[in-house]
């Protein structure tokens, strides 16, 4: 990079061949100036990065070997054990699977429904930007005020939800109690937030469909449902994908959600039994409330390899659909 | 000179960047001003939710002119203790006095030696028998140290619908109740009259109860040599199992306290009664409100004798500039007279002996509940025993361990597999 800048011509005039040689101070200053000015440029963000980012990552992992209290003047090097107690850990089991059956929960249909609203805003609708607007609206109200209000909807025994389930004759559900239906209860909560936040990023993917590609389709008599299915889905999947992804990223990371469902104003526990606490909570726990630094750092490195392992499966299988999508 | 001006630019915001940095990281440890060279004294003070002391603390500045307090209020304890553990092993950034609730109170002793021994550094003529003997022995270490000085308690008294009641064929006058609010036996006995007789639960959760039955054995959760006892100590369980039959019975209403469906228990009359520290009666009336006044009365009984339940203490981390001042402040701040004024502004009852017979006190009443409350609960207090031994991670084996076990028997966990959680989870905190 920097010896293509070199060379060219207009940004060093004075190394032509007929030049006197003179490889004076502002010459020197002039070929680093283009030697090391892009990394100059870029070196903000990676020295911002490196303090903020960086750093706490590898200290985590050195604290994650060490059996560290929050007020311990000499921790113990203890090796892996920390990561010997997780494995074995069963309560580190039960809140990675409900952290991913509340992932799979809310991605699921957030993604399906976020298209089928992209599709219906894209048709023809009188005033789309209040429309639009109005699909993002959850994303803008504040999380903890959504936490709060979607606890009390789903109370087991005054809350809104039950109260509109008996009406229609059936059972009240404790929402809190029963492991599944707590699962539910969150993710319902994060999809109110998030689906009008894909859909309006699947729309402008959706905008970005030439036009004439579903007018060949009508002069070929296709239905409205079959140019969906064939022109509009195939387009939109590296978008779809990129949905996915995010989503990926946030979901595994779901905690104020969980946090603020708990029956027990500012519990960590996730439900009497844990039911619907996920490894962020636990590893918030395991930190700021049983003060062992040490596991909790562990908590975390285990969670950032999950998360980079199924961001690498969403990397292939990326490739692998946007390859099959560009054959149009 | 555009290329040398781009160049400038790129440095200085490199610099500025790093410097901006730099300051961020220098800029802690600026509490605590200097005494030394006759200037005044800047002290500061934390505390959480409401301790009343903001007339107190002008008071004390106006008294002590070459003190200047500041004072750092935190809305909720839950984040005020997390910041107080953090700072504490930050070593650096806590106030000079620093409040710390009775629930949080084992996990401080065990850290006792960040904090002064206040017989040491206080004033001499403020001595452990200003308080009430348990009050004090809560915040008095193995070795014979004095961590904090008591501020507030909360002696438990029993709150009852006297509605809810009578509709069961129950008396309902705080002298009729008492026979039945003697012993946990007769309370729980009583409550299988009343479920027979009412859709209403007998009380709002077994946690509630259990905490109070807990409280009151001369052996907790650990020995005094720190060791988990919770296996072998045999009236845990029996209480364990006390409680659990009952609401097996259909005794607990199963609202987890301080949730929005409890608030909301106490305005449908969801339960017939309530274990109630001196604070209490405020969270009934606004949980319940004026529709529902007259219905809900308060008894000087309580099951198995007297209890306490919150309060706090104010003590001096070593991290403190100025120990000595701390401590004098703290002294003064918890004085009887200081803290009749403080009951005055809360509510929040005094823990001092001599507080205990002032009149201001004793003459206070309660419209909602129609009684003289100062009186009824400095009875109460005098009721309390022992203070039980607190080992490290007490606190948290009740609000994580038991506290979330017994919801789940209201939940429909077997009593054993719940009490095999608890054993569990007990032995996790306490490793």
């Amino acid at each position: 990079m920097a010896t293509d800048l070199q060379e060219s011509p207009a940004r060093a005039p004075r190394r032509g061949p007929g030049s006197p040689a003179r490889p004076g101070m502002r010459d020197k200053l002039a070929r680093w100036d283009v030697k090391l000015s892009p990394y100059l440029y870029v070196a903000p963000f990676f020295i911002v990065f490196g303090i903020v980012g960086l750093f706490p990552l590898l200290y985590t992992g050195y604290v994650s070997l060490f059996d560290w209290e929050l007020i311990e003047d000499s921790p113990e090097f203890i090796g892996l054990d920390n990561y010997v107690d997780l494995m074995v850990d069963e309560q580190f089991w039960k809140v990675l699977v409900n952290t991913l059956s509340i992932f799979l929960l809310s991605s699921i249909p957030q993604i399906i429904i976020a298209v089928l609203i992209a599709y219906l805003l894209n048709t023809r609708l009188r005033a789309p930007t209040t429309w639009r607007i109005s699909v993002l609206l959850p994303y803008v109200a504040s999380l903890v005020a959504l936490g709060i209000i979607f606890a009390n909807l789903f109370g087991p025994q005054f809350g809104l939800v039950n109260s509109i389930l008996e009406t229609f004759g059936i059972d009240r559900i404790d929402w809190q109690a029963d492991r599944f239906s707590s699962h539910v209860a969150i993710a319902v909560m994060v999809n109110w937030r998030w689906t009008g936040y894909n859909a309006l990023i699947v729309l402008a993917a959706m905008q970005a469909i030439p036009r004439d590609l579903y007018e060949a389709a009508v002069v070929d008599g296709a239905s409205s449902l079959r140019r969906f299915v064939s022109i509009t889905l195939p387009l939109l999947r590296p978008t779809l994908i990129f949905v996915v992804i995010t989503s990926t990223i946030g979901g595994l990371q779901i905690f104020t959600e969980p946090k603020l469902f708990s029956e027990m104003p500012g519990s960590n526990n996730g439900g009497a039994t844990n039911q619907y606490q996920t490894v962020t909570l636990y590893m918030y726990q395991s930190a700021f409330e049983q003060q062992d630094f040490g596991y909790a750092s562990a908590i975390a490195w285990v969670l950032f390899v999950i998360i980079i392992v199924i961001a690498l499966i969403n990397f292939l299988l990326t490739r692998r659909l946007a390859g099959t999508g560009s054959g149009r | 000179m555009r290329q040398l001006f781009r160049r400038a630019l790129a440095l200085s915001a490199a610099v500025t960047l790093s410097g901006g940095v730099l300051a961020a990281c220098g800029s802690s440890d600026d509490t605590g001003g200097n005494g030394s060279d006759g200037g005044p004294i800047e002290l500061t003070i934390g505390t959480f939710t409401e301790f009343g002391y903001e007339d107190l603390l002008e008071e004390y500045q106006r008294l002590n002119p070459n003190i200047k307090i500041k004072h750092n209020k935190t809305g909720q304890g839950g984040p005020y203790h997390q910041q107080l553990f953090t700072k504490l092993g930050a070593g650096s950034g806590l106030e000079d006095v620093v409040a710390i609730e009775e629930g949080h109170l084992s996990d401080v002793m065990a850290k006792a030696s960040l904090f002064n021994n206040l017989l040491e550094i206080g004033p001499k003529d403020v001595t452990a028998d200003r308080w009430l003997d348990w009050k004090s022995q809560q915040a008095t270490t193995k070795d014979g140290k004095l961590i904090g000085y008591g501020t507030d308690i909360g002696p438990l008294a029993m709150c009852y619908r006297k509605d809810l009641f009578e509709a069961a064929g129950l008396p309902s006058d705080p002298e009729g109740v008492k026979p039945l609010f003697e012993t946990w036996d007769s309370y729980f006995a009583a409550g299988d009259q009343f479920i027979a007789k009412s859709d209403a639960a007998w009380y709002d959760a077994n946690a509630q109860i259990f905490n109070a039955m807990h409280n009151q054995l001369p052996v907790g959760f650990f020995d005094t040599s720190d060791q988990l006892v919770i296996e072998t100590n045999a009236d845990i369980k029996a209480n364990w199992d006390k409680v659990t039959a009952a609401s097996g019975r259909g005794q607990s209403a199963g609202l987890v306290a301080f949730s929005n469906e409890w608030n909301s228990g106490f305005k449908s009359g969801a339960f017939a009664t309530k274990t109630c520290p001196s604070w209490m009666l405020g969270v009934i009336k606004n949980q319940a409100g004026p529709e529902n006044k007259g219905k809900w009365a308060v008894t000087d009984a309580f099951p198995g004798g007297g209890g306490n339940w919150g309060g706090s203490f104010l003590a001096v981390p070593t991290q403190s500039k100025h120990p000595q001042e701390a401590a004098k402040l703290a002294a003064w701040l918890t004085a009887p007279e200081q803290q009749i004024k403080a009951f005055g502004k809360t509510g929040n009852f005094p823990s001092q002996k001599a507080a205990q017979t002032a009149p201001e006190l004793l003459e206070k009443t309660d419209d909602y509940f129609g009684v003289k409350a100062g009186e009824l609960f400095a009875k109460q207090a005098a009721k309390v025993g022992q203070a039980q031994y607190k080992g490290p991670g007490d606190g948290r084996i009740q609000e994580n361990v038991t506290s979330p076990a017994l919801q789940s028997v209201e939940q429909g966990t077997s009593p054993a597999d719940a009490w095999a959680q608890v054993v569990d989870g007990a032995t996790k905190i306490a490793k």
